[in-house]
């Protein structure tokens, strides 16, 4: 398998954090949205994800995301994006994810931005 | 590296999951070697990543196969990508059924998106497309200082 993947949880009182490391593509995604969704189904309505260990993420990926950003709105909740490259930040922009989610440089600035 | 002359470098992979990011490492050990820069280099493995993506999704290739050229010149870096499959009518691979609305904006599409983001990253794009299959053919220059 040439993505090995992997997620972390870590779960604050008020927020969580979801560390994400490999490819994102469908098979992170799916991952990451599950992760994502058990935290929203608990009760967690505030989420960052830090995306420093991603270096690459494919339109599908950032389509998961996208749902990950409705789910949270269904909710009232928010979502804060760090670890961007800045050809990262370049396309989610294009996408209009800025419009419905923080993008922050590092994790503390997302944190704070909750 | 400074090229005296053009150099190809010739790859087909099949049409299998995460195929797409072994061609995306070769297109960054030769843009490494061209002396493009980290950003470019990513810029260049996003956007073929994305032009594979669109043929695993939509060719509707019988082989199966994706055939990639990458065409080394002095200033830029050229990237051929190629399916045997049916071809598309529209000015983009999967426009009539890619576009997925988001539940938040219907600006905000959920998919779709592969061939803007090419455009957005590459200083070129070309597409040919036919009943025998489809080329798109993209170019990254180098940045000058």
């Amino acid at each position: 398998m040439l993505n090995k993947f992997d997620i972390q949880i870590r779960d604050e009182q008020d927020y969580a954090v979801i560390d994400t490391e490999g490819y994102l593509n469908d098979a992170l995604g799916e991952a990451l949205s599950a992760k994502a969704h058990g935290l929203i189904q608990e009760g967690r309505t505030k989420l960052v994800i830090n995306l420093e260990k991603t270096a690459l993420i494919n339109s599908i990926g950032i389509s998961i995301l996208i749902e990950i950003i409705e789910a949270l709105d269904e909710r009232e909740g928010t979502l804060n994006f760090c670890g961007l490259s800045a050809t990262q930040e370049r396309t989610f922009r294009m996408m209009a994810i800025a419009k419905y989610a923080g993008i922050f440089p590092d994790e503390q600035a997302a944190i704070e931005n909750l | 590296m400074s090229l005296k002359a053009k150099h190809e470098v010739l790859l087909t992979i099949p049409m299998y999951p995460d195929m797409e990011l072994a061609a995306a490492k070769i297109a960054s050990v030769l843009a490494e070697l061209m002396d493009f820069n980290e950003g470019q280099i990513e810029e260049i493995q996003l956007a073929l990543i994305e032009t594979c993506i669109n043929a695993f999704e939509h060719s509707q290739s019988e082989d199966q196969q994706v055939f990639i050229e990458f065409i080394m010149k002095d200033d830029e870096l050229e990237l051929k990508v190629t399916d045997q499959g049916v071809g598309f009518e529209s000015d983009e691979p999967g426009a009539s059924t890619a576009k997925r609305p988001g539940l938040l904006d219907p600006v905000m599409h959920k998919r779709g998106w592969g061939l803007e983001i090419v455009r957005t990253l590459m200083d070129e794009v070309d597409i040919e497309s036919g009943s025998n299959g489809t080329t798109v053919s993209v170019i990254k220059r180098k940045q000058t200082a």
